[in-house]
């Protein structure tokens, strides 16, 4: 169990270690176990009077309003990360796509463009192996690992922690890319400035229709693997088209990794972003 | 399965809520689901069960109340329905449509004893 803020996440590892080994921020708050509140206790702690039942055995009840959204503890985490991001000027990216878009070639070859530029760090998102983190740290970049074990996504506590544990250098970019999964990370907020949705053209045009959540979420889309457009039935306007019925205001960026189609583009959009932060 | 964080956020603002009320068993939770939000109300269902197995809210009846979508034309400004977020305005055809409710996931009450 994490030391500092008291939470237990199961089966997610940071690079191979429990959640808890290393502590989150100092300020985040001790998480309690609640156990049921007694009438004693109720008028000890000048909590509102514990009615009792008149008729035995049907227990009396009553209506609690509660309306609150049920985010609202990832929210609040994101807001926290979003305060410490911004506070040092890191620009932070939440890059989501389908497995197998490319994103990481795409992080590996953004990186060694900024090389000298700018420094940036990378979280790394996946159910299992640190494969992605090594590749990254290949390229001289500071990479953490977590492992969501049976998770879907990535959640802003556990986004926490590895931030924490990365240290992000003032006026960095942090790059965190999300488990590939196109539905559950679109409702999670991690604290980034932006979601940035990689679609690669060997997939479908209407995966933007298909999974509007996502695509709804995110500031830019970058359709990526665009060297293969001439050997595909992709079409570009279309998908664009979809995208944008999804959410009007989504940007988009034609990208290869592969042959650096396009990199010129994503990279301003980066100075752009980071300057604004 | 997202569902199944979410409804560990569930057990988390009913714990939460325990603490602050006073109370030390939830009977009934009532869950606003917006048809435009990303939960899918039998998946949320069969997590809850799950997930508060065990814990003040064991047993307890979720009642999910359906949220619809809205939203607002940018072309002819009028108000629409809205079965998802890239449907068209039933007034004039015209996409995309500005969402304007029927995203939310909320915890609106609580029946506790």
């Amino acid at each position: 169990m994490c030391t500092t803020c008291g939470c237990s996440e199961g089966e997610t590892k940071i690079d191979g270690h429990e959640i808890g080994d290393r502590p989150r921020f100092s300020y985040a708050p001790k998480a309690k176990k609640v156990t049921a509140v007694t009438a004693a206790e109720a008028e000890k702690h000048g909590l509102p009077p514990i009615s009792h039942s008149h008729a035995p055995g049907v227990p009396q009840s009553r209506r609690v309003q509660i309306e609150q959204d049920i985010l609202a503890k990832n929210d609040a985490y994101a807001r926290e990360n979003r305060a410490f991001l911004t506070g040092r000027r890191v620009f932070a990216l939440n890059l989501v796509s389908s497995p197998g878009s490319g994103k990481t070639t795409l992080l590996v070859k953004t990186i060694e463009a900024l090389k000298g530029k700018a420094a940036v760090a990378v979280i790394e998102g996946d159910q299992q192996t640190s494969q992605d983190a090594e590749r990254i740290r290949a390229t001289g970049a500071p990479a953490i690992q977590i492992n969501t074990g049976k998770g879907c996504h990535l959640d802003a506590h556990m986004v926490g922690h590895a931030i924490h544990q990365i240290d992000p250098a003032e006026r960095s970019l942090l790059m965190i890319e999300n488990v590939g999964n196109l539905v559950c990370p679109a409702a999670f907020d991690l604290g980034e400035a932006h979601k940035v949705v990689v679609l690669s053209v060997t997939e479908g045009e209407d995966k933007p229709i298909k999974y509007p959540d996502m695509f709804r979420a995110a500031s830019l889309m970058l359709l990526n693997k665009c060297d293969l457009l001439p050997h595909l039935d992709f079409d570009v306007e279309l998908a664009i088209d979809y995208a944008r019925r999804v959410n009007p205001a989504i940007e988009v960026i034609r990208v290869s990794a592969k042959t650096g189609e396009g990199m010129g583009d994503w990279l301003a959009w980066l100075e752009r972003g980071s300057a604004k932060g | 399965m997202h569902e199944m964080s979410l409804a560990e956020g569930i057990l988390q603002l009913l714990e939460d809520a325990a603490r602050r009320e006073g109370f030390g068993k939830v009977r009934t939770v009532f869950l606003e689901i917006g048809r435009l939000s990303s939960v899918q109300p039998e998946a949320m269902a069969f997590c809850f069960d799950a997930v508060v197995r065990g814990s003040l809210a064991e047993g307890a009846r979720l009642e999910i109340i359906d949220v619809p979508g809205t939203g607002h034309c940018l072309d002819c400004g009028r108000d629409t329905e809205l079965d998802e977020v890239y449907d068209p305005c039933q007034h004039c055809g015209a996409v995309p449509v500005q969402v304007t409710g029927g995203t939310v996931m909320r915890v609106k009450e609580l029946d506790v004893e």
